[in-house]
């Protein structure tokens, strides 16, 4: 039977092809498109698909709702911004170094608010995040080691050359992006992965098999943190300034939930179609139209507009349509191939509805 | 015949209500023991004790001579007492294999786990040999959740038997199942027996309890009424008073109408 010996779930050539073309055009972005204007953009938009696949491969993962994680971007910020001075480090490449260990400071902070916020059920955990959030701001505006509301001003390094000032920031958003899609990766190919899964479909049962819920919830947890820790150091060094309200920003959380929503819950692909879609547009209305957050609209709008004709984000949807079109000509292979792949990393993580439906019917 | 699983003076009260009071009963090594009693007479708290997923007030459990009580689900469950639910709970956004891969996670250690790919080691293998033993080997590869509600409880059974547990407990099997599953399920049940497990069936079916029990154990407002075999119990008049007489009057009659009731 091909199911028995099938070992590793393979990649499909489409798929590969798509990474390949994917990789191809972040790396030459910034060298066909010079304008700063437009490589900031591009660096925003990588940011925030980084995070975006973060905050899911936790909350999309284990189905706990997290609208704290804004708190693991402000610590690896403030993190970077306060090792950064103390230290007197030279402005230059080298900070990026410091991103790691701003990762690593963020996990702490996961640890310790893991520890207290995931001891709730879902629900309650949801608020729980907001309030430890809230916390964590207060904390940037009242410590001396953050200088309350004056904010903290970063290392700029002014001798790099004006036109091609953005590149190295672009570069090291796309290699956190790179490390944090393959971590994902992995994670969602590891038996880790597929127990975070299970507690998200019923933890009491997982847990009644011997899964460790616990141990497995908290360690999600405080991996997403590192990524979103160093996409804050990433920040800090960018923005030059920083400032309690502009890294525990409330706004973090809401665009990666909605990035994620829209680009397909618990799949690899979607918050990266969110991310680069969503980011971008934010980055642009702001930049060419006005500062006022116009694109709180356009999020509210999208968000209703997926959620109507596309509840489980446009990754699966727009998948299960190729599937089953492709299935159409050569269903016989797709059958046994698809089922291993396509539909292991995209339709079957997701919350179908047929899904929801069968649960409230039984 | 050696006691395996030793429930002793089990009281268990929520709010004001008694669902086990001093509940005591013997489950011998190798018997399929079914577990009757009228709705309320405390059968489904009794697994939740046996099976850490309820703290008793009173009393303990023992599986082989070791107390299991307040140990939790995850720790009985290694110990080897694996628990189907009245209500299945399956997990219904992964593939029909990647639910049984779940129940073999806990074999092993904790970091080497959260590094290895599922299904490794002959655990695929056993997964699909297990599906194919219940019957649902094509399905393996689909959504658990596009499961029939029959298939789904096949389903359950299959995943428990990958961590191949000396006891099952087996809450209304053949609940809500088409008459052909349920002879089918019986089969199983006695062919899972004859390969050594010790078999605790909750079960309002009367056919399916006396066609497959050795022994049966009446449950009457939280204690365990009398255990006989099933002849004996059948024409025990006090079994019929269970059933007809007191608080709880739902009658046997009745009992057997909801089941065929709910089958689809």
């Amino acid at each position: 039977m091909a199911i028995l010996s099938a070992k590793a779930k393979p990649i499909s050539k489409g798929k590969a092809a798509v990474v390949v073309a994917a990789i191809a055009v972040i790396a030459v972005f910034p060298l066909v498109f010079t304008n700063p204007a437009v490589t900031e953009i591009a660096i925003f938009a990588l940011m925030f698909m980084a995070t975006s696949e973060a905050w899911n491969g936790f909350a999309g993962w284990s189905g706990y709702f997290s609208l704290g994680h804004a708190v693991f971007f402000g610590v690896g910020a403030y993190t970077f911004a306060i090792i950064a001075n103390d230290y007197k480090l030279p402005a230059g490449s080298g900070l990026f170094l410091l991103m790691p260990v701003a990762g690593v400071v963020a996990m702490v902070a996961a640890v310790l608010v893991g520890a207290v916020a995931l001891r709730t059920k879902r629900h309650t955990f949801v608020v729980i995040t907001i309030g430890v959030f809230f916390i964590f701001q207060l904390l940037g505006y009242n410590l001396s080691i953050t200088a309350g509301a004056s904010g903290l001003q970063v290392p700029t390094p002014y001798n790099w050359n004006a036109a091609t000032f953005n590149n190295p920031f672009y570069y090291a958003a796309a290699i956190l992006l790179g490390f944090t899609v393959g971590l994902y990766w992995i994670i969602r190919r590891s038996a880790f992965g597929l127990q975070l899964l299970a507690i998200r479909d019923d933890e009491e049962r997982a847990k009644g098999l011997g899964v460790p819920v616990w141990r497995v919830k908290l360690s999600a947890f405080v991996i997403s943190s590192f990524p979103v820790g160093m996409a804050g150091a990433l920040f800090a060094f960018l923005i030059g300034q920083i400032y309690p309200n502009t890294v525990f920003n409330p706004l973090f959380d809401l665009s990666w939930a909605l990035m994620t929503l829209v680009g397909g819950i618990g799949t690899i692909a979607g918050p990266l179609l969110g991310g680069v879609v969503l980011e971008s547009v934010q980055q642009y209305l702001n930049l060419y139209l006005s500062n006022a957050d116009i694109y709180l609209i356009v999020y509210g709008v999208v968000f209703l507009a997926v959620m109507f004709w596309m509840p489980r984000g446009v990754v699966p949807t727009v998948g299960d349509a190729l599937r089953r079109r492709r299935g159409a000509g050569e269903a016989t292979i797709a059958a046994t191939n698809n089922g291993g792949t396509d539909s292991s990393s995209e339709g079957k993580a997701t919350g179908s509805l047929a899904g929801v439906v069968q649960e409230g019917g039984k | 015949m050696t006691a395996l699983l030793e429930v002793s003076g089990i009281e268990k009260s929520f709010g004001g209500i008694r669902a086990l009071n001093g509940c005591s009963l013997t489950v011998e090594r190798g018997m399929i023991h079914g577990l009757i009693g009228p709705n309320g007479s405390g059968k489904t708290t009794l697994f939740n004790v046996l099976t850490g997923y309820e703290n008793p007030d009173a009393g303990e459990v023992r599986l082989d001579g070791v107390v299991i009580t307040g140990i939790g689900p995850g720790k009985v469950f290694r110990l080897g007492i694996g628990r189907t639910f009245q209500l299945t709970r399956v997990f219904i956004r992964l593939s029909v294999l990647d639910n049984m891969l779940i129940a073999a996670q806990h074999q092993h250690k904790w970091l080497r786990s959260a590094l290895r790919s599922p299904g490794q080691g002959g655990e695929r293998a056993k997964a699909m040999e297990l599906l194919d033993f219940v019957g649902i080997a094509r399905l393996a590869e689909l959504e658990a959740g596009a499961l029939s509600y029959g298939q789904r409880k096949l389903l359950e059974l299959a995943y428990l038997l990958m961590a191949d547990p000396d006891v099952l407990l087996l809450d209304e099997p053949a609940g809500g199942v088409n008459p052909t599953l349920i002879n089918q399920l019986a089969d199983k049940i006695k062919e899972l027996n004859s390969a050594g497990k010790t078999i605790l069936v909750v079960e309002h079916n009367m056919e399916f309890v006396m066609g497959i029990c050795g022994r049966i154990t009446v449950m009457h407002q939280g204690r365990a009424l009398l255990t006989d075999v099933p002849a004996a119990v059948r024409s025990d008049p006090r079994v019929l008073d269970a059933y007809l007489g007191g608080a709880e009057d739902e009658g046997l009659e009745a009992e057997a109408v909801r089941t065929e009731g709910g089958s689809k």
